[in-house]
């Protein structure tokens, strides 16, 4: 099942006969592996565009006090103000500066996205891993706890755990890290599964490498690349996630300036103020587009087969 | 084929069993005392002999496993239990909202099935044209905008916008609310009700028609170069009979699982959907129940939802039969 992108079909040549006839630099052999990949990524032009957008937002979330011209929590006398030269995204219902909250919402939601990842990058990684290596009861156990919690659907579940763990920061990262393993959890065991009964595990099996190395040290790099590119998309499907949870009231609270948050807040005001809405539901459209199509590219850098 | 669906239907029965029992074990966890909530409020002064005949009444005090023994001998016999809001029956509250989302849910699908593969399979055979490469854009953008934000951005240019503008009032669309409740046949607006229907329906068939679009452009792009296609072209069949008969069959197994497992994310979607344009259905009740701590009625909610879900995938799993007559179900390979 080959899972087509669109960057592939914005960036290859039109080819009459379909599949991409490979170029004689395709062919190169003593390049190392990293620069093949690099080569091909650059190739691409939505996931540079994607790569280049990301690692603006990463330079704003850092250099946010430098960029912006109030606080988060300085209070102006206008309030609801359209954009103007003075305040770029307009100012909210207690008149605080929006284009502000809204670059400082950039340090909330990737901090979120990306520590949330992590966190279900090591939960599925390890269980997809050890479900796949030892089959067996723990496969059972594994995949069953994979089923009951899939069974839930997963707003459900993300808003229940969040009701639990409080209303924060912290706690969305942990709810979306103790909710987002599933998937990644599936695809290293499948990864495992066939990789385990290659020669060279065989081999390292005979050398009496313990059963931790082989599975950390020589299977897991080569089951790397679907982890890579679903772990870049998950980034996007966090922050997703957290808009949503703050959306639904259950992220971090007010003056937090959460990007779902800030539209959660501007939502009566749709037809008087709706620039309240636009400006933070945009930086979560292309924050979210941006990793998805660095995820895309990454797939198909890595595994040039699959286009 | 028979024994095999009588085995998955037993097999859904733990699986339900353990995804409600953590729920249940999870709200206990919860902060707040239900008791006190349903004498009046969290913040209220309440009278502690209130508190204790509801405990009474409601045997929050039992310990837990005595309650979670009550829970599951209440609903094995299908009694979900009282709102801790409202009183009202669980029961009847599944079946009010439910329906309510059941008709938002059906044209969301239809949606989805007709414009994300007509579009999938135009720009399969339009590969590379301008509306192939429009479709692979747009899909992946409906995939990364959050479903409340597209909800607000229709709501501003079909209601908002017309109504600044004096358009006619036919053109002016309703963002809140079921709306005059007048059906057809169950599912199809009559009168002014479709105004209220369309904005909230079109919102929640966005990120699954886009799914369903992308799947199959893909898979259609394998079949048509398959060794049957090219035999069925040098046989002389028209373009139209080659695309129809022979590719669509072969293409729609992957497109029919995908429409099953995105079941999970239509429900998701339908929180916020109908969170967002006010709809009464399951999905706005149970964002309430959870802001609430209105345990019964998101236990109850969740469970219709849970069991729906696991059905689902089941006849997603037997309609694979359907599409490919070389799959036997139940023997062999079958994990």
């Amino acid at each position: 099942m080959t899972i087509v992108d669109p960057g592939a079909a914005a960036a290859a040549p039109p080819a009459a006969t379909g599949g991409d006839a490979p170029t004689t630099d395709d062919l190169g052999e003593a390049r190392p592996l990293r620069a093949d990949v690099w080569r091909r990524f650059r190739r691409n032009k939505l996931a540079m565009v994607g790569l280049v957008f990301i690692l603006l937002l990463l330079l704003a979330a850092i250099f946010a006090p430098l960029i912006t011209p109030y606080d988060i929590t300085d209070r102006t006398q206008s309030f609801r103000a359209p954009p103007s030269s003075e305040h770029w995204f307009g100012t909210d219902a207690i008149g605080r500066d929006v284009y502000s909250r809204v670059i400082f919402g950039a340090r909330v939601s990737l901090r979120i996205g990306i520590l949330a990842t992590v966190l279900s990058l090591l939960i599925g990684v390890s269980l997809g891993a050890i479900a796949g290596f030892f089959s067996g009861w723990s496969d059972t156990v594994i995949s069953r706890i994979i089923d009951v919690f899939l069974a839930i659907p997963y707003i459900v579940l993300a808003v229940a755990i969040a009701t639990v763990f409080g209303k924060s920061e912290n706690s969305v990262i942990l709810v979306l890290g103790l909710t987002g393993w599933l998937a990644m959890a599936r695809i290293v065991r499948s990864s495992f599964l066939s990789l385990k009964n290659l020669e060279y595990v065989e081999a390292a099996h005979a050398l009496g490498f313990s059963r931790a190395r082989i599975m950390f040290r020589h299977i897991l790099p080569n089951a790397l690349q679907p982890i890579i590119v679903y772990g870049t998309i998950a980034v996007g499907s966090a922050i997703l996630a957290e808009a949503a949870l703050s959306y639904l009231s259950v992220g971090p609270q007010d003056p937090t300036p959460a990007w779902g948050l800030m539209v959660s807040q501007g939502k009566g005001l749709l037809s008087n103020a709706p620039h309240l809405l636009f400006f933070p539901g945009a930086a979560i459209f292309l924050t979210v587009l941006a990793f998805v199509f660095v995820g895309d590219g990454l797939r198909d850098a890595l595994d040039p087969k699959l286009k | 084929m028979t024994s095999y669906i009588i085995r998955r239907l037993l097999l859904i029965i733990p699986t339900v069993f353990l995804a409600l029992s953590f729920l249940f074990f999870l709200f206990f966890l919860l902060p707040g005392d239900p008791a006190s909530l349903l004498a009046g409020g969290e913040n209220r002064v309440v009278d502690p002999g209130v508190v204790e005949r509801i405990n009474d009444r409601y045997g929050l005090d039992d310990p837990i496993l005595v309650q979670f023994k009550d829970y599951w001998a209440r609903t094995v016999q299908w009694d979900l239990g009282e709102s801790f809001l409202n009183r009202r029956s669980v029961n009847d509250i599944l079946g009010e909202k439910a329906v309510n989302s059941l008709r938002l849910g059906i044209w969301a699908i239809i949606i989805e099935i007709i414009v994300g593969i007509s579009v999938g399979i135009l720009s399969a055979i339009r590969r590379y044209s301008i509306g192939d490469r429009l479709t692979t854009i747009l899909t992946a953008a409906a995939s990364a905008v959050p479903v409340f934000v597209l909800g607000f951005v229709l709501q501003y240019l079909f209601a908002v916008q017309p109504n600044k503008q004096g358009w006619p009032d036919w053109a002016r669309l309703r963002t809140s609310g079921l709306g005059p409740d007048t059906w057809t046949l169950f599912f199809i607006p009559t009168g002014e009700q479709w105004r209220y229907l369309i904005l909230p329906a079109v919102t929640l068939a966005c990120v699954s028609t886009a799914l369903a679009a992308r799947m199959t452009r893909g898979s259609m792009l394998e079949v048509l170069r398959a060794d049957y296609m090219r035999t069925a072209k040098a046989k002389g069949l028209s373009e139209r009979s080659v695309v129809v008969k022979h590719g669509l069959r072969n293409a729609m197994l992957p497109v029919v699982t995908l429409i099953g497992i995105d079941f999970g994310t239509v429900i998701g979607a339908a929180i916020l959907t109908e969170t967002t344009f006010s709809w009464p259905g399951l999905g706005s009740e149970i964002a309430n129940a959870v802001s609430a701590r209105d345990l019964p009625v998101l236990l109850g909610l969740t469970l219709a939802v849970v069991i729906a879900y696991a059905l689902i995938n089941l006849v997603v799993d037997v309609s694979y039969a359907f599409f490919d007559p070389r799959i036997r179900l139940g023997k062999g390979g079958q994990s």
